[in-house]
């Protein structure tokens, strides 16, 4: 049977590490390595990161939400903003030479490389929701 | 406690920033920052900085140091690194960033190289 545990935080930057412990516990404590753990941290913090500063712009009225999911395929973990939403496709490929002296927009590609999955969508009642997914 | 605890040394005309802790989003990215603009402001644009100490970076921090490099380019500088983990060397490599920045294993060497 799966397992689920949900956390939610205040928009301010605090919030990113405090994410981090959170999800590094609760992945150690269901059983995952530190290998694993080490995806999980860098992924969460990147999604968290996202959404305190771009999704709902350090309003600290605006909770992020985070559910991780002890699944059978592995740990599913989705971060929740309430900000504006965004298209995924319109975000610059920091890897493009052009963009490689740009101080920001590396995130997403961090959680596409450590993640298996990751995938975004507008939630009901407005802001986004990342999906992400690191298998066993 | 601080994120990150940085040291400066010199040896000769090179300043070497000496980085223990977590080069993050928030203290430890604003640390970078700041030390950066000093050794600009007081003269300092060659500039070696050893991340063998670095445990930890997120994006932020390796946009603190792209930031950082570009700064010291503008103002006639060179910014090098020192000692990178394996896993900062992978992040770089990720973002293509090692086709950016020269990079060292030695101090010697990257001390060296400024000459």
């Amino acid at each position: 049977m799966s397992k689920t545990i949900e956390l939610k935080l205040p928009s301010r930057i605090e919030s990113v590490d405090e994410s981090a412990v959170f999800a590094e516990k609760v992945a150690r404590d269901w059983g995952y390595t530190d290998e694993f753990l080490s995806a999980i941290d860098l992924a969460v913090r990147e999604s968290v990161a996202n959404a305190v500063k771009h999704g709902n712009k350090f309003d600290e009225e605006k909770q992020v939400e985070v559910v991780m999911t002890d699944a059978a395929e592995g740990l599913e973990m989705t971060v929740r903003d309430h900000g504006e939403g965004f298209d995924v496709d319109e975000i610059p490929d920091p890897t493009n030479p052009e963009n490689l002296l740009k101080v920001n927009g590396r995130g997403i590609l961090f959680m596409r490389s450590f993640m298996d999955e990751v995938g975004w969508e507008r939630a009901m009642g407005g802001g986004m929701i990342v999906k992400m997914l690191k298998k066993r | 406690m601080a994120d990150i605890n940085i040291s400066e040394r010199q040896a000769g005309d090179v300043t070497v920033l000496d980085l223990d802790g977590k080069v993050t989003i928030g203290e430890g990215s604003v640390a970078l920052r700041n030390a950066i603009r000093r050794l600009l402001g007081e003269g300092k644009n060659k500039i070696l900085l050893n991340l063998g100490g670095v445990g930890y970076i997120d994006s932020s921090g390796i946009g603190e140091l792209v930031s950082s490099y570009t700064a010291v380019n503008k103002e006639g500088g060179v910014l090098k690194l020192l000692n990178l983990t394996q896993k900062i060397q992978d992040l770089l490599a990720i973002t293509k960033l090692l086709t950016v920045f020269d990079v060292y294993d030695s101090e010697a060497d990257a001390l060296a190289s400024y000459s």
